[in-house]
């Protein structure tokens, strides 16, 4: 009897890894430490993507948007500077540094460019009307390039950020990129075991828009709803992965429509239906009406993700946990991951750690941050009272 | 394999091994070799991450681990106890057979999944789906004790075995002490809980009774393990009553595709 095994017995079984940290006091420190962190989780990924997201770590440049992009060939490049000159006022650019490995096997070609959009007379006359604003103009540009030109992909948008990633063991994309030059005081990090989509260059993570990025472990199963859903807003899912939904999700939700970091979770990881009845009335029908408003900003399927702007570093889980995360703290420095491993390999000795409920997310904004929103509150608080 | 048996060292009778750094298959494998050679006393330090720890060894040892070990540790195992100082993380004793492990802090998600005999005492609180697809066959019986809270799931689809759920040494005091949808599926075995949990977080094929004093008895028993276990105070333990949950119907689904 011919049994036919096709398995393989040594395979590892597994998923993938995140971890990410954040000083909240806005100190930096290198990418060699994240670097550790994510390298710890080594085995739940398998050399297909393995990337990093950085924030402050062009503080020369921090008025500007720093493009990153990489091209399949010399002529993709060509044509999208012809794009840049014409759509941007590009201040610097310059190749993105990256060291010659054994591990790292045919990179694209990768560029750096800061820059800002230059302006249309028309584009003026919306941002004067209160239409659009430089933000929506940059979405545009990014969106233009990953659309119609072929071989150029714009994998980072934002200001004083930066995400660097490619086919590979993430520790083997840091020493590429030589992460351990750069500083700042948010990391984010995804070791990469591709399930349904390719393993390419751009296809790993994080995915970004502007300075959201976005690190997931898991499946949008909700993937088609979600990408018809954004469509409606001007955004263009092209990068064969499902994660992309979640980065254009979080810009929509929080930057355009202006939700909280809270609002936008319970958006994208709403509670049960039976949940509601066992709360008061006020708190369930505003979570109904979260619910009915941006139902198809749902996200269904299992998830752990870690999102990041310039402003903080924020953690979540699918509605039934399917996808581990750990949270840790210690002094001024917040940690998340996919093992607690992870975190004790950057911090032997965490002031407190544990298991995030599914769906509740963790949110860790930087001090000055929490302190403008805390007094924003204050202030509607104050204001409404007064008109009561 | 050379340099990592440096970090071995054999002491009358203990072998201890500076796990710092060692990759999870060589630490595995100078582990089996070791007890293949008739070593039984170990003591694991630095570990941090590294998975599969004693899987599928069927032997007597005994199994300190300083350190967070990962992901499905004991996993398949008929025999060690393995005593973790700290945290465990997901999969502990994942279809364990035999032996114990018991943990000093918390556990992490699916802990004694499809799990057939043996122990799993955590002092903490545990993840989600912890104790499911437990099984039992005559004197086999699984059991696992929680000294803090559970996530969602505890016990889905549960065939057998004892789950035991103190609620007492949580490190969150805001939570329940189980999520929901607690026994779902259920169709074996028992659920212990100090306390009561409220009835929207129970699966609906669940039963609810105050135990007999045999099953008082057992959980004295068992309890008195766990208190020794972790140095608590066993009493406290049992100065509070318990209810059973238990599966109404052995095949609550048996008529679902009969018409």
């Amino acid at each position: 009897m011919n049994l036919n095994r096709n398995h393989d017995y040594t395979k590892d079984i597994s998923g993938c890894g995140l971890s990410g940290v954040i000083n909240r006091k806005g100190e930096r420190i290198s990418g060699s430490v994240v670097t550790r962190s994510i390298a710890n989780q080594h085995d739940r990924g398998n050399g297909l993507g393995g990337g990093f997201a950085a924030y402050g770590i062009y503080p020369e440049y921090k008025e500007l948007y720093a493009l990153h992009i990489m091209y399949d060939h010399q002529r993709s490049k060509t044509e999208t500077e012809e794009f840049l000159k014409e759509s941007l006022v590009v201040s610097h650019q310059e190749e993105i540094r990256t060291r010659v490995t054994e591990k790292i096997q045919s990179p694209p070609i990768l560029m750096r460019y800061f820059a800002h959009p230059d302006v249309t007379d028309e584009e003026k006359g919306d941002i004067d009307a209160g239409n659009v604003t430089e933000d929506d103009l940059m979405v545009k540009r990014v969106m233009h390039i990953n659309e119609t030109i072929d071989g150029a992909f714009v994998f980072s948008s934002g200001k004083n950020m930066g995400a660097f990633k490619g086919v590979g063991f993430p520790e083997d994309i840091s020493e590429f990129f030589m992460l351990e030059d750069y500083k700042g005081h948010i990391w984010t990090a995804h070791n990469r075991f591709p399930t349904n989509s390719p393993g390419w260059w751009g296809g790993a993570h994080p995915f970004t828009i502007l300075d959201w990025s976005i690190v997931h472990n898991g499946e949008i199963s909700s993937y088609g709803i979600n990408k018809r859903y954004l469509e409606m807003f001007g955004y263009k899912c092209t990068l064969l992965t499902d994660t992309e939904v979640v980065a254009y999700l979080l810009d929509l939700l929080i930057r355009k429509h202006g939700l909280s970091y809270e609002v936008a979770c319970l958006a994208l990881a709403s509670p049960f239906w039976q949940e509601l009845e066992l709360i008061d009335e006020e708190e369930a029908e505003a979570l109904r009406a979260i619910r009915m408003i941006y139902g198809p900003a749902l996200l269904n399927g299992p998830f752990a993700i870690l999102f990041a702007n310039n402003e903080g570093l924020v953690g979540l889980n699918d509605r039934v946990k399917l996808r581990p995360l750990v949270a840790a703290e210690k002094g001024d420095f917040t940690y998340m991951a996919s093992e607690e491993s992870a975190i004790r390999e950057i911090c032997p000795d965490p002031d407190r750690v544990w298991a995030p409920i599914a769906g509740e997310p963790v949110i860790a904004l930087l001090d000055e941050v929490r302190e403008k929103n805390d007094a924003a509150e204050r202030n509607i608080e104050r204001d409404t009272a007064q008109i009561n | 394999m050379n340099d990592i048996s440096s970090r071995m060292e054999r002491k009358n009778g203990l072998v201890r091994i500076d796990s710092k750094g060692i990759y999870y298959k060589d630490l595995n494998k100078l582990i089996r070799e070791e007890i293949k050679g008739g070593s039984n006393l170990f003591e694991l330090t630095n570990i941090n991450g590294q998975r599969y720890l004693a899987d599928g060894i069927i032997a007597e040892a005994k199994i300190d681990v300083h350190g967070t070990p990962g992901q499905d540790l004991g996993a398949f195992m008929n025999g060690p106890i393995i005593n973790i100082h700290n945290n465990a993380q997901d999969g502990v004793g994942n279809t364990m057979s035999g032996g114990k492990i018991a943990i000093n802090g918390m556990a992490g998600d699916v802990c004694g999944y499809g799990m057939r005999g043996g122990k799993i005492h955590i002092k903490e609180d545990c993840g989600y789906r912890v104790g499911i697809h437990m099984k039992e066959y005559l004197d086999e019986v699984p059991v696992i004790i929680v000294g803090g809270k559970a996530g969602d799931f505890f016990g889905e689809y549960m065939a057998g075995g004892r789950l035991i759920l103190l609620g007492m040494f949580s490190k969150h005091p805001e939570r329940p002490i189980t999520g929901l949808f607690m026994g779902t599926g259920m169709h074996g075995g028992a659920i212990f809980v100090r306390g009561e949990v409220e009835k929207h977080r129970l699966g609906k094929e669940l039963g609810v009774s105050d135990p007999t004093d045999q099953e008082m008895d057992e959980l004295y028993y068992y309890l008195k393990g766990f208190a020794k276990d972790f140095g608590l105070d066993h009493k406290e333990i049992m100065a509070k009553p318990f209810k059973k949950y238990f599966p109404k119907s052995l095949r609550p689904y048996g008529n679902m595709y009969a018409y």
